[in-house]
């Protein structure tokens, strides 16, 4: 005991004095990941953290393009859909090997099979996995797969087809979205005959660029270049997740070269990571939007006038300036520029309160209203202080004669209410799953979200923009869907059904000599192809 | 000493009742639950809540929740996380063996250093040295460990580069985990690279955490033992020609520990009140980040399973702390 004592405190004072030794090791990239995964599965999970984790590990028949939205083939090499647009066909590649670890060895190659468990799993009651890991398949529900599915069919080993209810365009893109990932079937057999099937989610076989070699809980994520895999080759050899939960700790941590990339800064850091010369500091427009929404079925909102004086009498530039600190972008459209269909020729409201009093005066309320103004209680992506900003809302609306009172829920609470309907005016926002301008637009201000516990906090339901949304939906050929959004822009912007803030801007901080690295649009990290120099 | 053993025992029984009913209730006035938390901007439907929630058992009155809840616990189950699947038990001995790790270190840095500095500080009252040291106790029993953490962090390991930012050991090792205590690990793995550096991992999360203790038990030592000092009987000893080391060290020191013991034992729930914070800066995968994730999950099982076992250990180390009293002083055994 006094031996290992005294050896201990050999040991530290060696580290005290900057003696510690590091192991000559293969190319390993550190990532100081903000949170641990819940488990490692792609499709009863949520959060970006998770979904960040199992990126390595798994793959979809189809992918995103890094650094895109555009979607190109997966573990499908090709594929068809047919005239009417309701039929979707997947040609798999071939050759694709399983990983394997200590319980269980792969014998055969990646095929048809594989899709339909993965489907089937999320989709039908009768699957032995569909309840297995508490069986919640949100965004499978979400992106209201039960509801357009009618079947999926084995054609042959290497062909599936999809069979929808409707036709439906961004169907395709939904298949990119990590819910659409691939477990082995084979795996998942082996797993039930042995009596553990929950360990399908726990020790994750895939077949992506790296495997998982070690998940250590609130502490670290090991992976190692796998060495079947059908794509590029990963530029390093091992890939390690170092958990850090606190922003500070991570910019500490990328300082010191404890890892090299670090997402999610404080915003009031970022002008010392630009002037760090060892950092270099990538960002892009996030995939969202932050907004304040009129309940378009309660008066006074129902008024377009009393909606456009709204949008005239908010200062967005000292929003921008106050809250998001360089960190958004103003938005003037529900999507943001990145995205396809994005109608630039739109021009926002322009700040002027007395323009802003005039239309009030107008719409009948030459003196002052009251209202509420709802603040959500957390901090959310598109916007990080909403109480900030409904402060800042309510001194501007204030000189234009509106009294509003700041109201704010339990954040599940809030959401709720607010579905239901019962706010005047609501902040709140949304970050895009698939890139496809759709999934923006339908869950947002369609129709069918506008009823009371829908989810759009509008309550806006204006038909020609409806009908143009959905034949968007419904035809192939991107040119012509952007042609009818850009429409949709035109409408929107006239009705005013909301006050719309900004598009946060992602940073992505990382040390000078990451190379290769692509920020993808939809917010996920991706590391096969970065490099050390 | 048996019948004082009993009936310290029979206390703990109404004590682990009182803990289940306060956390179960505290966790449930919390607003928001497990399902509705995961929900993100997409809401949930309504009908897919109600199954949802059925499914977890939310749905029933809160008095059979916690019927329910005490009735699994007495089969020895604490339950399974509803965000990981993971049952408590195995996720919280994942987890303790690091707090363990770090605790143990920091209460010895706080005896260690902070005893002998009391001591020290008694046999030289009035000096410079007594004053100095009592108002760096003050300031650092008074330090907010957010605070005092991310200072180290900045100086030691970012401006001077001595000591790694966070975590247990370099992300460069690979030490497969057999008693979860990684000085242990790295010594069965014979890597001395690796025990290096997880020693060195420990050096800043020790010193913070140990701070608040080391201020306490250095002031607690200081006052117990000037008031030991001043006993007839230290006179007696002196009269007898004893040296000064052997009767600040023999006579006063042991009857001057009685109280230092208590505020030792107090301080170990004060360090895993301390370690949620202090875990939380350095990374430390340990309990106290463990259960600040699942309030924000609002994941009832980790949060009343590991609340509960957090208790235990608590009770258990106060009913250390009683019987050493005993051994210390046997007129409480009475």
């Amino acid at each position: 005991m006094i031996r290992r004592t005294a050896a201990t405190s050999a040991l530290a004072l060696a580290a005290l004095m900057g003696l510690a030794a590091m192991p000559a090791q293969a190319k390993t990239l550190v990532y100081c990941s903000e949170g641990s995964p819940e488990n490692f599965n792609p499709m009863i999970n949520t959060t970006g953290t998770t979904f960040d984790a199992l990126r390595p590990i798994y793959n979809r028949l189809v992918e995103f393009k890094p650094g895109t939205t555009e979607v190109v083939g997966g573990l499908a090499d090709r594929w068809e859909v047919s005239p009417d647009g309701k039929i979707f066909t997947f040609h798999l590649r071939h050759g694709v090997k399983w990983q394997s670890n200590k319980d269980f060895k792969p014998t055969r190659d990646f095929n048809a099979d594989d899709v339909i468990f993965s489907f089937e799993r999320q989709w039908k009651d009768s699957n032995p996995y569909h309840k297995v890991s508490g069986g919640g398949y949100d965004y499978f529900n979400d992106m209201s797969m039960p509801a357009l599915l009618d079947s999926i069919d084995r054609v042959d080993d290497y062909t599936v087809r999809f069979v929808l209810k409707q036709p439906q365009t961004p169907f395709l893109a939904n298949m990119a979205m990590d819910f659409a990932s691939i477990q082995s079937k084979e795996y998942a057999d082996a797993l039930l005959k042995a009596g553990k099937p929950e360990q399908i989610d726990q020790v994750p076989i895939g077949t992506g660029p790296f495997e998982l070699l070690q998940y250590q809980k609130d502490a670290t994520i090991r992976y190692r270049a796998f060495a079947g895999y059908w794509g590029p080759k990963p530029k390093i050899d091992t890939l390690v997740f170092s958990i850090t939960t606190d922003a500070a700790v991570r910019l500490a941590k990328l300082r010191a070269n404890e890892c090299q990339i670090a997402p999610f800064p404080n915003p009031a850091d970022l002008p010392a990571i630009r002037a760090d010369k060892n950092l270099t500091l990538l960002s892009q427009p996030g995939l969202n939007i932050g907004y304040l929404a009129f309940n378009n079925l309660k008066p006074p909102f129902t008024d377009v006038r009393v909606r456009r004086a709204i949008n005239m009498a908010i200062d967005k530039a000292a929003i921008l300036k106050a809250v998001y600190q360089g960190a958004g972008q103003p938005a003037k459209n529900l999507i943001p520029p990145s995205m396809w269909s994005y109608d630039d020729k739109i021009e926002d409201y322009k700040f002027d309160p007395a323009a802003a009093k005039k239309l009030l005066a107008e719409a009948g309320f030459p003196n002052a209203f009251e209202t509420d103004l709802w603040a959500m209680p957390v901090q959310r992506p598109y916007n990080p202080d909403a109480r900030r900003i409904a402060e800042l809302m309510q001194a501007d609306l204030a000189a234009v004669g509106i009294k509003a009172k700041i109201v704010s829920y339990e954040w599940g609470e809030y959401r709720k209410r607010v579905q239901n309907g019962e706010h005047q005016m609501a902040l709140l926002g949304w970050t895009g799953d698939n890139g496809d301008p759709d999934n923006f637009f339908v869950p947002l201000a369609g129709c069918a979200a506008a009823r009371i516990g829908g989810g759009s906090a509008s309550k806006w339901c204006n038909q020609d923009f409806e009908a143009l949304i959905q034949k968007a939906a419904t035809i192939p050929g991107q040119a012509d869907r952007a042609k009818l959004y850009e429409q949709a822009q035109v409408i929107m912007h006239d009705q005013a059904p909301f006050y719309l803030i900004a598009h946060s801007v992602v940073y992505l901080p990382m040390r000078a000599n990451v190379v290769g690295y692509k920020m993808s649009p939809l917010g996920g990290h991706l590391f096969d192809q970065v490099d050390l120099k | 000493m048996l019948v004082f053993l009993l009936r310290r025992i029979g206390l703990i029984i109404p004590t682990f009742i009182g803990v289940t009913l306060l956390s179960f209730m505290l966790i449930h006035l919390v607003p928001g639950d497990p399902i509705e938390v995961r929900a993100g901007e997409h809401g949930i439907a309504p009908e897919r809540l109600a199954e949802l929630r059925h499914q977890f058992g939310l749905d029933q009155p809160l008095w059979k929740q916690f019927v329910d809840y005490e009735v699994q616990l007495l089969h020895g189950d604490l339950g399974t996380s509803v965000s990981t699947h993971e049952t408590v038990w195995n996720e919280f001995t994942t987890l303790f063996p690091a707090t363990l790790e770090l605790g143990l270190c920091a209460i010895s840095f706080a005896v260690i250093v902070g005893l002998p500095l009391g001591v020290i500080a008694a046999t030289r009252r009035g000096s410079g040295f007594d004053y100095g040291l009592m108002g760096l106790s003050v300031t650092g029993a008074s330090m907010p460990i957010f605070w005092w953490g991310l200072m180290v962090i900045l100086v030691f390991s970012v401006a001077l580069g001595w000591t790694p930012v966070s975590g247990r050991i370099s992300d460069l090792y690979y030490i497969e985990p057999w008693s979860g205590f990684m000085l242990i690990d790295c010594w069965f793995a014979d890597d001395a690279g690796a025990c290096t550096s997880a020693v060195s991992h420990l050096i800043l999360p020790t010193i913070v955490l140990g701070t608040i203790p080391l201020a306490t038990i250095a002031r607690m030592t200081r006052s117990a033992m000037l008031e030991v000092l001043n006993e007839d009987y230290i006179r007696t000893a002196r009269a007898k020609g004893l040296s000064v080391r052997r009767v600040v060290i023999v006579h006063a020191l042991r009857n001057a520990l009685i109280p230092v013991v208590t505020v030792i034992g107090l301080s170990v729930s004060a360090l895993l009140g301390g370690a949620i914070l202090t875990e939380t800066i350095f990374s430390w995968p340990g309990v106290g980040h463990w259960l600040v994730e699942s309030i924000q999950r609002r994941d009832y099982p980790v949060l009343q399973g590991g609340t509960l076992l957090v208790a235990t250990l608590v009770i258990l180390v106060n009913l250390g702390v009683d019987l050493t009293y005993g051994f210390l002083n046997p007129r409480i055994r009475r």
